[in-house]
C-alpha cells in the first residue's frame, strides 16, 4: 500500500531562468534519495512556477522493506589475538555497530580474511524518514543568492512556506526556519491561501486557485492560446523556444493577448523591432502568412482573461515610448557619414592597455588580409572581408547600439548598407559576432567567417599579450567562448589555414602594435589555451579520449582536418581494420624512440629488399601525406598509412633493427625515426587504445 | 487533468474584437490622480506602515538611495523605516525638455525598511491599491533586476515591478552597502513617480502630467530642464568642475579623519554629482572614468565603516527605540 507525497517550497518570485534549474535539480535529488532509502513508488513528477517548486510522488510505499546491513571490520589478524580471543579493536567495532562481539562473523575475501558485522535493519516508516528530504530544497546551485530580514539563510529569494504532505499527514520538520505544513498560496492576485487536505488533491486545489504548477501544461496553454490568435487573425507567430520557456517561467496562470503599434514604426529594420519587443518586453512578434512583419505583438499576462483591455493599452503605451526612442535614434544615426562613424571609433577605448576600437579594427583588417591570402581567396572575397573589418565596430558609437546593445553588428550592417556598402560587406558586419554562444547560428558567408575568426583571434591575442588570461572559473572577457567560436567557424567553413599560421599572424600583428610581448611565451600560452578549447570541442563531438590524445599534438595543423581525422578514427574505433594499422604503425613509433637526435637514412647501407621496400613506401608517403593533409583529404591520407601496414609487417619479419652491426643499427633506427615523424603528421597511433 | 484556462479564449476573443473599436474607451478602475495626490497618498500609506516621513536631502544626488537616510541608515543593526520623495539629478539624461520620457531631474518616491519585513511585497501591492491600481485589473509582475552602484560600493538583488509592461518600481534587498555586508538586510522600494503618474494619468509625455489641477509638469519643470541641459552640455566649465572635484574629495577626507560622517558624506555626494556633470559633458575619457569612480568609492567605503563605528560607539541608539523599530 502507498500514498501520495507532495513537497513544495514557496518563495518570492525567482528569476525565470532559475525555475527549471530548481525543478530539475530537486526532482533528481528526490529520485536518488528515494532510491537510497529503498522506497518504491509509481510516479514522480517535478513541478515549478516563479513562486514555488517541488515534487508530487504517487503511491509511495508507507514503509521501507527490511534490509540486511553488512559492514566490514578489521582483518582477523587484528580482531583476534594469538589465543583466538577478540581484541579491543574487534570489541570496539562490534559496539560501534550496536552488536555483541560474539555476533561478528568471519569471511574470507580476495583481499584477506576479515570480520563482518551483519545486522538485520527493520524498515522505517516513510513518514518518519521524509523530513530528511528537506535539506534538498536548499541544495540547488543557484548562481546568485541573497539574505533577507534578520535571517541567516542564503537563498535565491526569501522563502515563505513549505508544504510537506504524505497522504493527509504533515511531515514534521522545517526549512530555513519555516515549519512544514499543509498551507499553500494560490495565485498572487487571483488565488487565496489554502489548506491542502490530502497530497492527492494538491495540483487540482492549486489550479482552482489559479496556479498551474506543471510548466509543461502552462507552456502548452500558451502555445494553444497563441495558436488560436494566429488562426483568428490569419497571423504567423514565431514562437521562439527560448522566449516561450522564459514566459512560461514568468507566470503561474498564463493568458495570451495581442496589442498593436503604429505602422510608422515599421520603418525600423525588422530585427530592431523584434529584438526590442523580445528583449525588453518579452513579446512575440507577429508576421503575416507571407512572412511580412505586422504592427502587432503578443504578450502573455500572469492572470485570467478579465480586464485585458487595461493590459493591452498599458503594454502598447510602453512599446510606443520605446519605439519612438528607436525611431528618433535611428534617424539621428543616419545623419552621419561612414567617415564620421569610422573616425569616432578613435575615441572608444577597447581596453586602456590595448588601445582604441579603431586600432582594433585596423589589426583585424590586417589579419583578414593575411588569412585571405593564406587560403588564396579570390580578390572579391578578400577585399569585401577587409572592408568589413574596417567597418565592423562603427555601430558602437551610434545611439541605437547605445540604447539596444544587443543590436550591435545588426545596426552596423544596416548603416553600412544604407551608406552604399555592398551586400557582402554588410552581411559580414552583421555576422561577425556569430556564433555568440554554444549552439548559436554560424556566419553564412566566407567573408563573414574570415572577419568572425579575425576579430575574435585579435581579442584573444591582445588580451593574452597584456596578461588578461582566463583562470579557473574567471573568464570575464569570454575568451574561451571566443576561442570555441574560432574553432567552430574554421571547421565549418573548412578554412584551410593551419592553427600555427593563425597564431603566428596574430602575434606578429599584435606585436607590431603598441604592446609587444615575449613572442615565445605568448605562443606557448596560446597553444595551451587553444589545445584545451580543441579538446573540449572534440569531446563535445563524442570523440574518444585516446583518439583526442593521439591527434591533438603540436603542431595542430588545419583545424578542420583535425576534426576530420578524429571522425575517421572514431568511425573505425574498435574495428580490426584500425587495430591492424595501429599495431603496425606503433611498432615503428615505439622503436623510433630509441633513436636520439636527428639522423640521415643512407640507402647504400640497405641489405635486404624489405628495407628498400619500406624506404620506397616512406618516400611515397612523404610525397603524398603532407600534401593530402594540407588539401584536407583526410580519408585518403589514412589509406596511405593503411597501405604501409603490410610493408611494415614484412620489414619486421625480415629485419632485425637492433643489429649487432652498429652502423646498420643506426641506419635502421634513422629509417624508423623519419618514418615515425611522417606517420605522426596524422596521429600518434601508439596512444590509441585497441580492442583486446 | 485539463487546465481550466483553456476555456478562456472564447470569451477572450470577444474582448479582442471589442478592443479594436473602442481603443479610446476609459480604462477600467483607474482613478485620475495628479502628481501631488500620488505623493500625498504614498506618504500617508507608508506613514501608516510606521515609516518616518522624511524630506528630500539638500545636496544634489542621482538617486534616492544616495540620501543619507538610505545610504547611511541602512548600515548596521539598528532598525530603520523611512519614506520620502527624492528629486534625482541625472545630467546625462538631460534633453532640453524635448524628450517625452527623459529628464535631467526626475522624482523618486523612496521607501527603506530595515530589517526587510516578511510581507514587504504584499505591503507594496497594498500601496498600489491605495493609488487605485487594483492588481486584478492589471498585469503586475516582479521581474528579476539586480542593482549595483559602483560609486557607493553597494549592491542588492530584487526586481523591477512591471505594471502592464511598464517598469514602475525598483525593488531591492540590499546585500552590501559601502562595502559592508547588510545585516540585517534593508529593503528599498523606489517608485519612479513620473512613470507611475504617466500611467495613472494616461499621458504619453511627462511634460503633460498634471501636477495639480490646472498646472502641468511643463509649467513647473520645463525651464529648469532646458536650462540645466544647456548648462551641462554647453556651458559648464570643466576645469572648474575638475578642481571642485578635487577640493570636495579632499574636504571629505579631512572630515572623515575627524570621524565627522555626515559632513564627509555631503562632500562625497558633491564629488559624485560633479563627476556626473563632467561625464555628461564628455570631459572624462573611459580610462579616467574608472579612476573617478574608484576615488568616490574609496570615500564611500571609508565613510560607511566610520559610520558603523560611530553608531557602535553611541551604543546603536535606535536599537532601543522600539516605537519605530518593527513594522
Amino acid at each position: 500500500m502507498g500514498k501520495a507525497l507532495v513537497l513544495e517550497l514557496g518563495f518570492e518570485e525567482i528569476p525565470a531562468q532559475f525555475v527549471d534549474l530548481a525543478q530539475n535539480t530537486f526532482e533528481a535529488n528526490i529520485r536518488t534519495w528515494l532510491k537510497e532509502n529503498r522506497l518504491d513508488y509509481d510516479q514522480l513528477q517535478g513541478f515549478s512556477t516563479p513562486r514555488r517548486f517541488g515534487v508530487i510522488v504517487s503511491n509511495l510505499k508507507e514503509e521501507q522493506p527490511d534490509a540486511i546491513e553488512k559492514s566490514r571490520g578489521p582483518a582477523v589478524s587484528i580482531a583476534k589475538d594469538e589465543n583466538g580471543e577478540w581484541t579491543k579493536a574487534a570489541i570496539g567495532f562490534a559496539k560501534g555497530k550496536g552488536l555483541d562481539v560474539d555476533d561478528l562473523t568471519v569471511e574470507e575475501t580476495e583481499q584477506g580474511t576479515y570480520v563482518y558485522a551483519v545486522k538485520k535493519v527493520s524498515g522505517v516508516k516513510t513518514i518518519d524518514l521524509l523530513k530528511e528530504t528537506f535539506p534538498l530544497f536548499l541544495n540547488i546551485p543557484f548562481p546568485k543568492s541573497m539574505r533577507w530580514g534578520s535571517n541567516k539563510t542564503r537563498y535565491v529569494r526569501p522563502i515563505h512556506w513549505l508544504v510537506a504532505l504524505y497522504g493527509d499527514a504533515v511531515v514534521d520538520g522545517s526549512v530555513a526556519g519555516i515549519k512544514a505544513g499543509r498551507t499553500t498560496r494560490g495565485h498572487r492576485f487571483l488565488g487565496e491561501t489554502i489548506d491542502v487536505l490530502h497530497a492527492d488533491e494538491f495540483e487540482e486545489k492549486l489550479l482552482s486557485e489559479y496556479v498551474i504548477v506543471d510548466p509543461t501544461k502552462r507552456q502548452d496553454a500558451i502555445r494553444q492560446q497563441i495558436g488560436l490568435l494566429e488562426e483568428e487573425h490569419n497571423w504567423n507567430v514565431d514562437v521562439e523556444e527560448g522566449l516561450l520557456q522564459e514566459v512560461t517561467n514568468l507566470v503561474e496562470y498564463p493568458t495570451a493577448l495581442f496589442g498593436s503599434f503604429s505602422e510608422e514604426f515599421l520603418q525600423l529594420p525588422d530585427e530592431v523591432l523584434i529584438t526590442s519587443m523580445r528583449e525588453h518586453q518579452r513579446y512575440f512578434a507577429v508576421h503575416s502568412q507571407a512572412g511580412e512583419l505586422l504592427p502587432y505583438f503578443i504578450t502573455v499576462r500572469n492572470g485570467d482573461h478579465r480586464h485585458l483591455e487595461n493590459i493591452r493599452r498599458g503594454n502598447e503605451k510602453v512599446l510606443r515610448a520605446r519605439l519612438s526612442d528607436g525611431v528618433f535614434f535611428y534617424k539621428e544615426d543616419q545623419k552621419h557619414s561612414l567617415d564620421t562613424l569610422v573616425s569616432r571609433m578613435d575615441v572608444i577605448v577597447e581596453h586602456e592597455k590595448i588601445g582604441t576600437i579603431k586600432e582594433k579594427s585596423e589589426r583585424t583588417k590586417q589579419l583578414v588580409e593575411k588569412l585571405s591570402s593564406a587560403i588564396s581567396e579570390s580578390g572579391d572575397v578578400s577585399s569585401n572581408a577587409a572592408r568589413a573589418a574596417e567597418l565592423l565596430k562603427i555601430d558602437l558609437s551610434t545611439n541605437m547600439v547605445d540604447e539596444f546593445p544587443e543590436l550591435q553588428g545588426l545596426m552596423g550592417s544596416d548603416y553600412a548598407n544604407r551608406l552604399g556598402e555592398n551586400e557582402k560587406v554588410a552581411t559580414a558586419i552583421r555576422e561577425h559576432y556569430l556564433p555568440r554562444f554554444v549552439g548559436d547560428d554560424l556566419p553564412t558567408a566566407v567573408e563573414s567567417a574570415l572577419v568572425s575568426v579575425s576579430d575574435k583571434l585579435d581579442t584573444i591575442t591582445s588580451s593574452f599579450a597584456i596578461g588578461l588570461k582566463p583562470t579557473g572559473s574567471q573568464d570575464p572577457y569570454g575568451l574561451r567562448r571566443q576561442a570555441a567560436a574560432i574553432v567552430n567557424v574554421t571547421r565549418h567553413f573548412k578554412l584551410s589555414f593551419t592553427y600555427e599560421a593563425l597564431r603566428d599572424y596574430a602575434i606578429e600583428i599584435s606585436n607590431a602594435a603598441a604592446y609587444p610581448s615575449e613572442t615565445e611565451s605568448l605562443k606557448d600560452d596560446l597553444d595551451e589555451f587553444f589545445k584545451l578549447r580543441l579538446k573540449a570541442a572534440l569531446e563535445e563531438r563524442g570523440i574518444s579520449y585516446d583518439i583526442i590524445e593521439a591527434i591533438l599534438v603540436s603542431p595542430f595543423g588545419r583545424i578542420d582536418v583535425l576534426f576530420d581525422k578524429a571522425d575517421v578514427l572514431q568511425e573505425l574505433h574498435d574495428t580490426k581494420r584500425l587495430k591492424d594499422v595501429t599495431e603496425a604503425l606503433s611498432r615503428v613509433n615505439n622503436i623510433a624512440k630509441k633513436q636520439e637526435g636527428p639522423a640521415d637514412v643512407q640507402v647504400a647501407l640497405f641489405e635486404k629488399d624489405e628495407e628498400r621496400e619500406l624506404y620506397d613506401a616512406y618516400v611515397s608517403l612523404k610525397d603524398a601525406l603532407g600534401v593530402k593533409l594540407l588539401n584536407g583529404e583526410v580519408s585518403s591520407s589514412f589509406e596511405e598509412l593503411e597501405k604501409l601496414a603490410p610493408v611494415i609487417h614484412r620489414y619486421f619479419e625480415g629485419i632485425m633493427v637492433m643489429s649487432d652491426n652498429d652502423q646498420l643499427k643506426q641506419n635502421r633506427l634513422a629509417q624508423m625515426q623519419v618514418l615515425s615523424l611522417e606517420i605522426s603528421r596524422f596521429a600518434q597511433f601508439q596512444a590509441l587504445v585497441l580492442p583486446s | 487533468m485539463e487546465p481550466r484556462l483553456l476555456i478562456v479564449p472564447s470569451s477572450f476573443f470577444e474582448l479582442g474584437a471589442f478592443f479594436c473599436f473602442y481603443v479610446d474607451e476609459e480604462r477600467v478602475g483607474i482613478k485620475h490622480m495628479n502628481v501631488q495626490q500620488v505623493i500625498l497618498k504614498l506618504q500617508s500609506f507608508w506613514a501608516e506602515q510606521n515609516c518616518f516621513i522624511m524630506q528630500p536631502y539638500d545636496v544634489e544626488k542621482g538617486a534616492g538611495t544616495m540620501n543619507p537616510m538610505t545610504f547611511l541608515r541602512s548600515i548596521g543593526p539598528e532598525p530603520w523605516n523611512a519614506a520620502y520623495v527624492e528629486p534625482s539629478r541625472r545630467p546625462s539624461d538631460g534633453r532640453y525638455g524635448d524628450n517625452p520620457n527623459r529628464l535631467y531631474q526626475h522624482h523618486q518616491f523612496q521607501v527603506i525598511m530595515k530589517p526587510s519585513p516578511p510581507n514587504i511585497q504584499e505591503l507594496y501591492l497594498e500601496s498600489l491599491k491605495a493609488l487605485g491600481i487594483d492588481p486584478l485589473e492589471h498585469d503586475i509582475r516582479f521581474v528579476e533586476d539586480n542593482w549595483e552602484d559602483a560609486t557607493l560600493n553597494a549592491w542588492g538583488l530584487g526586481w523591477e515591478v512591471w505594471l502592464d509592461g511598464m517598469e514602475i518600481t525598483q525593488f531591492t534587498y540590499f546585500q552590501q552597502v559601502g562595502g559592508l555586508d547588510a545585516d540585517p538586510v534593508a529593503v528599498e522600494l523606489t517608485y519612479g513617480l513620473e512613470r507611475l503618474c504617466s500611467y495613472i494619468q494616461d499621458k504619453e509625455n511627462v511634460f503633460d502630467l498634471e501636477w495639480e489641477a490646472g498646472y502641468t509638469y511643463r509649467d513647473i519643470f520645463y525651464q529648469p530642464e532646458f536650462e540645466h541641459s544647456t548648462y551641462t552640455f554647453e556651458v559648464a566649465d570643466h576645469d572648474m568642475l575638475q578642481k571642485l572635484f578635487v577640493t570636495y574629495e579632499k574636504e571629505a577626507g579631512i572630515a572623515l579623519d575627524k570621524n565627522l560622517v555626515f559632513p564627509a558624506y555631503d562632500y562625497i555626494l558633491k564629488c559624485s554629482h560633479t563627476f556626473n556633470l563632467l561625464d555628461a559633458g564628455g570631459a572624462i575619457s573611459v580610462t579616467e572614468r574608472t579612476g573617478y569612480i574608484r576615488r568616490v568609492r574609496n570615500l564611500a567605503r571609508k565613510c560607511a565603516s566610520i559610520h558603523y563605528a560611530e553608531r557602535e560607539r553611541l551604543g546603536f541608539p535606535l536599537l532601543k527605540a522600539e516605537k519605530k523599530g518593527e513594522a
